[in-house]
């Protein structure tokens, strides 16, 4: 599903986010990316989402090659990909409902069945009675639980998630890590970016361990391989 | 294709509701526009007008041919029935020597014509020519002139020149006039239409983060573009017809003091059509440069 080959992030300015890291995600796994804050970990994921290219290396997702990836092509490879962000970027200017729509709508899904859609992601993530509400009537928790609907409305195969139990308190987290866990057991792949490594211990999964952008631990049952730091 | 028409309709409900849900600001730029609009709108509206009135001045396209002395009764009529078969005219009407002192002397010149020891006028051929237009004219002319029969040709073609010439003058000042407030029409569209852009931008972010074109993203502003372009065209044919109205009297007044009557007509329905398309495209094309222009400036460096 994932596969990094000694892939290299170097901002403008010089600052190495990623350095030489190869690792590889196969379909159907549920993956935990920790570290501390600055490791790397939001740059792992803004790669695989080709929300930023690598300075050097290779990125295969989906058995697309990201460093190839025409601008035209890039809204149709995202459609593949659901995004949960730590920020939730929800539109505050429409209803919950509207705000699930939207991937729907982008994709030119309309009508009763986009609602129906919708309104079963909704469902799963518990925000069934609240589609009318305004998200921000919504406590941090429901908002994030929006962004996961939004994320899984188009049922992507793979995703993403950058910090998503941050702010949240344990009751939220383990919530959110049930729905995360549910996808998975679908099929869906996920990976998330966490520094709760007691939610990691709960709900096992593999994990990859950043440091200073450089993958210093992968779990068992992994077929990564990295360059660890001497 | 449902889909794609869907989305049309729900950009065209977003960029209404967008117009709408700032109406002030949506009002005064509407105005601009109209005022902008109005100004080569009306020019044009004037110089139709003023066409109109010159035409409805007897432009009679009459050369007089001032036959030489020796020419006699018979030979001029001749000359005038051959005259009449040329294409480029439209009568001859002959008037002979006696005829012409008599009209002298009708015009209050009696005494004169009757101190004259002999009639000193030559028979005189009018003719009148069938295109009004000042260079067929002049060509009719120079080849009347050439007729060993004739002394002189008299065509008045000044005024007719001068108007022509105004009137093109005031032709290239609409075209002018167009131009630059075309171009200031879009460039006003674009401009609100990069407002809007960075007021959308987290909207633009997260359209784009989960997969959004290009052009779904730029087709609402386009819409907005082109309905405010269109609003505008209706708000300067509204500004033009309030004009109309308001000149009327005193064009009234004044036609009625030359003795002849004459109304203002506004744009016709061509016309009118004309603008509403040329103003929406004209935001069209303002918001398409814009949203573009602002779309790659919001790209995230790579």
């Amino acid at each position: 599903m994932i596969e990094f080959d000694r892939v290299t992030k170097r901002y403008p300015g010089g600052h190495e986010a990623l350095s030489e890291v190869s690792l590889r995600i196969a379909q159907g796994e549920m993956v935990f990316l920790t570290g501390h804050s600055g490791a790397g970990k939001s740059t792992l994921l803004k790669l695989i989402a080709a929300i930023e290219r690598p300075t050097s290396g290779q990125i295969i997702v989906n058995g697309q090659n990201i460093s190839r990836l025409k601008r035209a092509a890039l809204p149709y490879f995202r459609r593949n990909i659901g995004l949960i962000f730590q920020d939730h970027k929800l539109l505050y200017d429409r209803t919950v409902f509207d705000n699930v729509l939207l991937p729907l709508h982008i994709q030119g899904l309309s009508g009763h069945d986009a609602a129906k859609r919708a309104r079963a992601a909704l469902d799963k993530v518990g925000l069934l009675g609240r589609e009318r509400a305004r998200p921000i009537t919504l406590s941090g928790g429901e908002q994030q639980r929006l962004c996961i609907a939004r994320a899984i409305v188009s049922r992507p195969a793979l995703v993403l998630a950058d910090e998503p139990m941050a702010n949240l308190d344990d009751a939220y987290a383990h919530e959110i890590m049930e729905m995360f866990r549910a996808f998975n057991q679908v099929g869906v792949t996920l990976v998330i970016s966490t520094h709760n490594l007691d939610l990691i211990r709960r709900y096992g999964g593999r994990r990859i361990t950043l440091a200073h952008g450089r993958l210093i631990d992968a779990q068992p049952n992994t077929t990564v391989t990295g360059s660890l730091p001497a | 294709m449902s889909a794609w028409v869907e989305h049309n309709l729900h950009s065209l409900r977003v960029a209404f509701k967008r117009l709408i849900d700032a109406p002030f600001a949506s009002l005064f730029t509407v105005l601009v526009i109209a005022v902008a609009l109005s100004l080569p709108a009306g020019l044009y509206l004037a110089l139709a007008n003023l066409q109109r009135l010159a035409g409805n001045v007897p432009t009679e396209a009459e050369l007089s041919l001032f036959l030489k002395t020796e020419v006699g009764l018979e030979q001029a009529r001749r000359l005038a029935a051959k005259l009449a078969t040329r294409p480029e005219v439209r009568h001859v009407r002959l008037i002979d020597r006696d005829a012409a002192l008599a009209q002298l002397a009708a015009a209050g010149l009696g005494e004169v014509a009757a101190a004259l020891p002999a009639n000193p006028l030559p028979h005189t051929l009018v003719v009148s020519a069938r295109d009004p237009d000042p260079t067929s004219l002049e060509r009719l002319r120079e080849a009347l002139a050439r007729l060993p029969e004739v002394e002189r040709v008299n065509l008045d073609t000044d005024w007719a020149r001068r108007l022509a010439a105004l009137l093109a003058l005031g032709r290239d000042l609409v075209t002018l006039l167009a131009i630059l407030l075309g171009l200031a029409l879009a460039v006003i569209t674009g401009n609100t239409i990069r407002l809007q852009i960075y007021a959308q931008r987290d909207e633009i972010e997260v359209a784009r983060l989960i997969g959004a074109t290009d052009r779904f993203i730029r087709r609402p502003f386009l819409y907005f573009g082109a309905l405010q372009g269109l609003a505008g065209g209706l708000a300067a044919w509204l500004l033009l017809a309030v004009t109309a109205l308001l000149l009327e009297d005193s064009v009234a007044r004044l036609a009625d003091s030359y003795g002849t009557t004459f109304r203002l007509t506004g744009l016709a329905a061509p016309e009118a059509a004309a603008l509403l398309a040329t103003s929406t495209l004209l935001g069209l094309a303002g918001a398409y440069f814009a949203v573009g222009y602002t779309l790659r400036g919001l790209d995230t460096p790579r």
